[in-house]
């Protein structure tokens, strides 16, 4: 056990001794601001009549959007979910580019125990993350909300159980880019992968799930709709409202820890415990 | 530090594919001695330190310290030092922080880590991004990783690779040092040049077989011993050699006789009246006697 947790604190070393961590949570932080802060002025804008529903072309023209403030605050995981992953990911096929595997198995033969210490550190890590994306949508967000005298919640209950299923979102996240990094350690690949599947793949096939009844059952199986289930509120959600019932917000977290282990435990037999030449 | 241990490589072999890179290597390396790790390029000296170091699994056979495995080793950095060819850092790191990352998973004082970068000369660039650093100040890192553990083995794949005269000569020293400590010392070059002034035993491969074992001194056999000899009146001289049945060559500075006995020569000569201008033996060097070994045409 003690050798678990020296290898949970050298993982620590490894993140918090190289910039991408908080060059990573930078960029994080004002993405999630802007958005969060964009959004909530023009959603409580219309809400409270400052802007007028016709001025914005809204489409449907319903400006009912269930709890605003959630919606806003979710932001931080169903935008900024895709920070944990490059982390996770660039942690990890960096071992490989590196060569820094070698002096890591040296130090610590036990390579299932090192892999199981960068899963646990990520976790860690991208929960942290989860606070910096959460600073910025629930800071800048509610901020915003409050300035149009929108109530933003933050004595809620539910909104702090929103943030607690952020966090625990965020860290799954994580421990998903550690499993695609082990499954792809190409580093290059990795990352094409982690933007194009959460920028581009995984929004279309959502939108095409949510056509037929039987496909927007599986559809609720993705990992971004596992997470969004998770958290409990989401802007793609709210695009297409006859979705099938979405999942409670456990079985949202299962399927995403289920994602993370199938990728890591196939990815350690693939290129983990493999030769390091 | 801890006690030398005696490494043993039992009957090693490793295939890539359809490609032998070592094939069937038995041998063992005592503590207090630094024994060099010879070969040419290829020869699969690097596979054969990852195998021994639980890096690359072997196809067949065993690798022990003191007859553990390393991946059995209680406390590996504690046990065994290693620095292999690889430059395996993270550009952006500094040499401080590398190091203190490995510490940490061994469960080091982070003491240690100042401590090493002095012992190797590099305590001035602790806090600077190993990615800036040079081909020698990365060797010289990477010995200090080895160093970490203060353990009793240390194994060092092409240490000398990329140094400086000055750093060649510290290394030299360095192995030397460690070796008089009572430390079991294996390190590894395609140069036998490069090492026969520090190594007290030889372990040499070729094509991933061994092809040589002993001590230095060993490879000093001088199994064809020549003798120059030269003459104003170079006609004469040959028709002495050759009644005298010692065969020759015509060389660059005179006559290659093969003999190993100058004297023989100096008498054949006087009994015949023929003045000498030349009379030396010529010693085949170790340098040789490793090409002879290795394949010659071999090493790059
Ligand atoms: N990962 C690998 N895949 C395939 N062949 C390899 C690999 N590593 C080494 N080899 C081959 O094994 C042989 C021995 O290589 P190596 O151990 O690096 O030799 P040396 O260190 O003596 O130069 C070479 O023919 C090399 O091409
Ligand atoms: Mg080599």
């Amino acid at each position: 056990m003690t050798m678990f947790l020296r290898c949970v604190s050298a993982e620590f070393a490894k993140i918090f001794t190289t910039r991408l961590w908080w060059i990573l949570a930078i960029v994080l932080f004002c993405y999630i601001g802007l958005l969060a802060g964009g959004l909530a002025a023009l959603f409580a804008g219309i809400q409270t009549g400052v802007i007028s529903p016709d001025a914005v072309n809204t489409g449907g023209g319903s400006t009912d959007l269930g709890s605003l403030p959630a919606l806003i605050y979710s932001f931080a995981s169903s935008v900024g979910y895709v920070f944990p992953v490059l982390l996770g990911a660039l942690a990890t096929t960096g071992e490989f580019r590196h060569q820094t595997l070698t002096p890591t198995f040296l130090a610590t033969p036990r390579r299932g125990l090192v892999l199981g210490a960068k899963t646990v550190t990520l976790i860690l890590v991208g929960a942290g993350f989860g606070v910096v994306a959460l600073a910025a949508s629930v800071g800048l967000g509610g901020g915003v909300l409050s300035a149009f005298g929108v109530d933003a919640l933050l004595i809620d209950s539910e909104t702090w159980l929103l943030v607690a299923r952020t966090l625990l979102a965020m860290g799954l996240w994580a421990a998903i880019g550690v499993g695609l990094g082990v499954l792809v350690p190409n580093q290059v690949a990795s990352i094409v992968i982690v933007l194009a599947f959460t920028q581009f793949v995984e929004p279309l096939l959502r939108l095409a799930a949510s056509f037929l009844e039987v496909t927007a059952t599986i559809g609720n199986f993705l990992p971004g709709a596992a997470s969004d289930a998770l958290v409990g509120s989401s802007f793609l959600n709210l695009a297409n409202p006859s979705a099938s019932m979405p999942l409670d917000w456990w079985q949202g977290g299962l399927v995403l820890l289920g994602y993370a282990l199938v990728a890591t435990v196939i990815g350690y037999a693939v290129s983990w415990k493999k030769d390091v030449t | 530090m801890s006690a030398g241990a005696v490494i043993e490589f039992h009957n090693i072999s490793k295939h890539f594919g359809g490609v032998t890179a070592v094939n069937e290597l038995s041998f063992t390396v005592e503590p207090g001695r630094v024994t060099g790790f010879l070969g040419p390029n290829g020869a699969g000296k690097t596979t054969s330190l990852r195998i021994l170091l639980g890096l690359v699994a072997a196809s067949s056979g065993t690798a022990t310290f003191g007859g553990v495995r390393y991946r059995d080793l209680p406390h590996p950095l504690e046990t065994v030092g290693a620095a292999l060819e690889a430059a395996s850092f993270h550009p952006g790191r500094t040499a401080r922080g590398h190091l203190g990352v490995y510490a940490i998973a061994a469960g080091l004082p982070r003491t240690r880590v100042m401590e090493v970068l002095t012992q190797v000369g590099l305590a001035a660039h602790a806090a600077q991004r190993v990615g800036g650093y040079s081909l020698g100040m990365r060797q010289r890192l990477g010995l200090a990783y080895a160093l970490l553990g203060d353990p009793g083995v240390l194994v060092l794949d092409e240490p000398i690779n990329g140094l400086d005269p000055e750093g060649i000569r510290w290394i030299r020293g360095f192995l030397r040092d460690m070796a008089a400590e009572g430390r079991t010392v294996l390190v590894s070059s395609h140069l036998l040049s490069e090492v026969a002034q520090s190594v007290d035993d030889v372990v040499i491969i070729a094509r991933g077989e061994l092809v040589h074992l002993g001590p230095l001194s060993s490879l000093d056999t001088d199994a064809a011993p020549q003798t120059i000899v030269d003459s104003p009146d170079r006609e004469n001289l040959a028709a002495t050699l050759t009644a005298a049945g010692i065969s020759f060559s015509i060389g660059r500075t005179g006559l290659l006789a093969a003999t190993g006995d100058p004297a023989r020569l100096g008498h054949l000569a006087f009994e015949a009246g023929i003045e000498l201008s030349v009379l030396h033996r010529q010693k085949a060097g170790l340098e040789d006697s490793f090409l002879a070994l290795v394949g010659g045409g071999h090493s790059l």
